[in-house]
């Protein structure tokens, strides 16, 4: 449980911003801005933040689909920072992802065997049952009719597709899945049976998951330890139980609040602690100076607009649980009491 | 805690897919491939079955026209002067002297047999419009893909080349070329010499408008992820150049050739019109009109006659063509 599967440090993405028919560059856009965070053999690491932070830039650049600005990706102790794609390609077998848009991530000129079989044929897996064999036994395990090989993805509904998505990147026997919001475009009463069809398979197959999600919620269940991203940062990683019990940055509080709490009893008081995030997030192109969420944080002070937060061990948290915050929310804290009075009740 | 695959099934599948809903036979466990689809809703499509039908009608008068020559006319370039009014040189007959030896009637001052002209010319009309439809796919189609997959400078120079070819006043140009250009090359014969500088002329300024639609899809299938993933499964270029991306772009480019069939038809009929087409005395649709301009007030059949098949072919290959998109329409997926 210890090992680590995958290590990243100081990882930054910017994607150049250019203008004019000779293509100059006039800004980045700071996707991902120095991430440091390392992925443990057989944990689900889960990743969380709003739409545009930078997660599925975070997660292409683990698999190594796009290419680091700057930092390093280690895998296995290999730096795969700047392989090229002959280089990479043995690697492809061992790092797999689930991508986002189970409508776009299948070719809809292929039937699904073409596209389950894909993977070993790009690979040259040999397959001593036959192809065909191999792809109907890929679409029993996720829980497919494996009659339906033929089939093309258009037959299918949002929640099945994400299935032969998840065939296609377990076709390999992958030892790390980046799985990027793979449930997000699904129905609610489907998340789940997706979200368990993972955990199924994670256990059957020793795999290790990055589970990328907008919300704490979805990544409660199947994490081990989440870390949230904020404009192309971490700012908060802990152990899953941790960062439930005792959330540090007033991000991670914030998005919290935002999860809906099942509990009646307790229900009152969440309504009143209830954090609204206001304000736009700020754009990856000129991101605020010092702390990144301090344009929408209730407890920014001066420091925070100068001095840039490092993710540290805060309080008495223990050694797992790092947050980047100059003035990390306490325990017995009542967010609302705090509340500035710029924020609408 | 995890529910069993049938369950799961089941579950999802009371809410299929639009398309899985229309489904009648839900048994059937073949899949139906977006060409079947495509092909069931152009068979609905009346009007373009129609323009199918007449298109198909004209190749097959194309590929048949010596026969038919043979069967129901004269040699394209034998004078009848039995058939004209010896005054006036104008056709005998009632509406330009069509009778059952004539079917389409005669040439005034000439007497040359009409029918087997306009059959004649549907050759060279129809050769040239789908030759130079041809090199205009085939150059569209290379440099779209180029300028949408490779990007960067690459990207840069072709749109830019486009945007050049697609303002110059290539009418002009062909003029001017035609012009100048020997009558016969390669020992082809000056019918088909012309025909093979035809289709070099028309293909060549008409591969931008392919190549700008498939340069656009491309950058846009580019950005799908199933790029990405067939990409991160360690696919090199070719396979996803051939595999992943073609077979979506195979639709536009069908429709768009099909498209640019009548376009290629007129600027022939054009140039053929302003003297520089297929030269005489072999027949072309364009140089009939042009010779019929003299005569349009005491013949005005002879104008007639190759003004309406132009028509009818460049309206049936447009309904076609339309129809072919709405079919194959993504939008429409
Ligand atoms: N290829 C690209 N070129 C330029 N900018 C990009 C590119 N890909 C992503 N971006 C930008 O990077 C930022 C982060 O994008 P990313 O897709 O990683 O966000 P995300 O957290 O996955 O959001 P979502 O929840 O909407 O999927 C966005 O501002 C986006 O516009
Ligand atoms: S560092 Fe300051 S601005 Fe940033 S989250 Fe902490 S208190 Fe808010
Ligand atoms: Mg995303």
């Amino acid at each position: 449980m210890s090992e680590n599967l995958l290590e990243v440090s100081g990882l930054q993405k910017h994607f150049p911003i250019t203008k004019g028919l000779f293509k100059r560059q006039v800004g980045a856009v700071r996707a991902v801005d120095g991430i440091d965070l390392e992925v443990r053999a057989g944990e689900t690491l889960g990743l969380v933040g709003e739409s545009g932070c930078g997660k599925s830039t975070a997660g292409r650049l683990f698999t190594r689909i796009l290419e680091p600005t700057g930092g390093k990706v280690v895998f296995e102790g290999n730096d795969i920072s700047h392989k090229n794609v002959n280089q990479l390609r043995p690697l492809r077998r061992d790092v797999q992802m689930i991508f986002q848009d189970p409508y776009s991530s299948l070719n809809p000129r292929h039937t699904v065997g073409a596209i389950i079989s894909a993977p070993l044929q790009i690979q040259d897996i040999p397959t001593p049952q036959g192809l065909k064999k191999a792809v109907q036994e890929l679409l029993e395990l996720v829980g497919l009719n494996p009659e339906h090989y033929n089939r093309y993805p258009h037959e299918f509904s949002g929640g099945q597709r994400q299935r032969i998505g998840i065939a296609r990147a377990l076709a390999l026997r992958p030892k790390l899945i980046v799985a990027d919001e793979p449930v997000s475009a699904l129905d609610v009463s489907i998340q789940a049976q997706v979200v368990n069809l993972l955990d199924d398979l994670q256990r059957e197959f020793d795999l290790t998951y990055v589970f990328i999600a907008h919300d704490l919620s979805v990544v409660r269940h199947i994490s081990d330890r989440v870390a949230v991203m904020y404009l192309g940062k971490v700012v908060e990683i802990a152990e899953r139980d941790d960062l439930y019990k005792n959330p540090r940055h007033p991000y991670t509080v914030a998005l919290m609040s935002a999860v809906p709490v099942p509990d009646p009893a307790r229900r009152d008081r969440a309504q009143r602690d209830r954090v609204l995030l206001t304000g736009d997030v700020p754009s990856p192109i000129n991101p605020p100076s010092g702390c990144r969420f301090r344009t929408r944080c209730w407890k920014a002070q001066d420091i925070c607009a100068t001095e840039e937060p490092p993710l540290t061990v805060r309080l008495e948290d223990p050694q797992s649980h790092l947050t980047a915050c100059h003035f990390p929310v306490v325990d017995d804290e009542t967010v609302a009491g705090r509340r500035p009075a710029a924020t609408p009740a | 805690m995890s529910l069993g695959p049938e369950a799961s099934i089941t579950d999802e599948s009371t809410a299929p897919t639009a398309d899985a809903a229309e489904r009648p036979g839900e048994k059937a466990i073949a899949g139906r491939s977006l060409k079947q689809i495509a092909w069931r809703r152009l068979k609905k499509d009346k009007v373009a079955i129609a323009g199918a039908c007449v298109v198909i009608f004209l190749i097959l008068v194309a590929v048949l026209a010596p026969l038919l020559i043979k069967w129901f006319g004269h040699p394209f370039d034998e004078p009848h002067i039995d058939q004209l009014d010896p005054t006036l040189s104008t056709p005998l007959g009632k509406l330009g002297g069509i009778s059952r030896e004539f079917l389409l009637g005669v040439e005034p001052q000439s007497g040359r047999d009409i029918f087997s002209r306009i059959i004649y010319g549907a050759q060279t009309t129809l050769s040239v419009a789908f030759l130079s439809a041809f090199v205009s796919t085939i150059l569209g189609t290379v440099f779209g893909l180029m300028a949408g997959f490779l990007g960067g400078w690459v990207d840069s120079v072709i749109s830019r080349i486009m945007d050049f070819l697609l303002a110059f006043p290539q009418l002009l140009f062909a003029i001017a070329l035609l012009s100048v250009l020997p009558d016969t090359f390669f020992g082809l014969g000056d019918r088909w010499s012309r025909v093979f500088v035809l289709v070099g002329v028309i293909g060549f300024f008409g591969w931008p408008y392919i190549g700008r639609i498939v340069r656009g899809q491309t950058l846009s299938l580019r950005e799908r992820e199933f790029v990405e993933a067939s990409r991160s499964l360690g696919a090199r270029s070719g396979r996803i150049l051939f595999r992943e991306l073609l077979p979506n772009l195979a639709a536009p480019i069908l429709v768009y050739t099909t498209l640019i069939i009548p376009t290629n038809i007129l600027t022939e009929a054009a140039l053929s019109f302003l003297g520089v087409g297929i030269p005489p005395p072999n027949p072309s649709w364009g140089g009939m009109l042009s010779d019929a301009v003299t005569f349009y007030q005491i013949d005005p059949m002879y104008m007639i006659i190759p003004g309406g098949v132009i028509f009818i072919t460049v309206l049936a290959f447009n309904l076609f063509g339309d129809g072919l998109r709405d079919a194959l329409d993504p939008k429409a997926r």
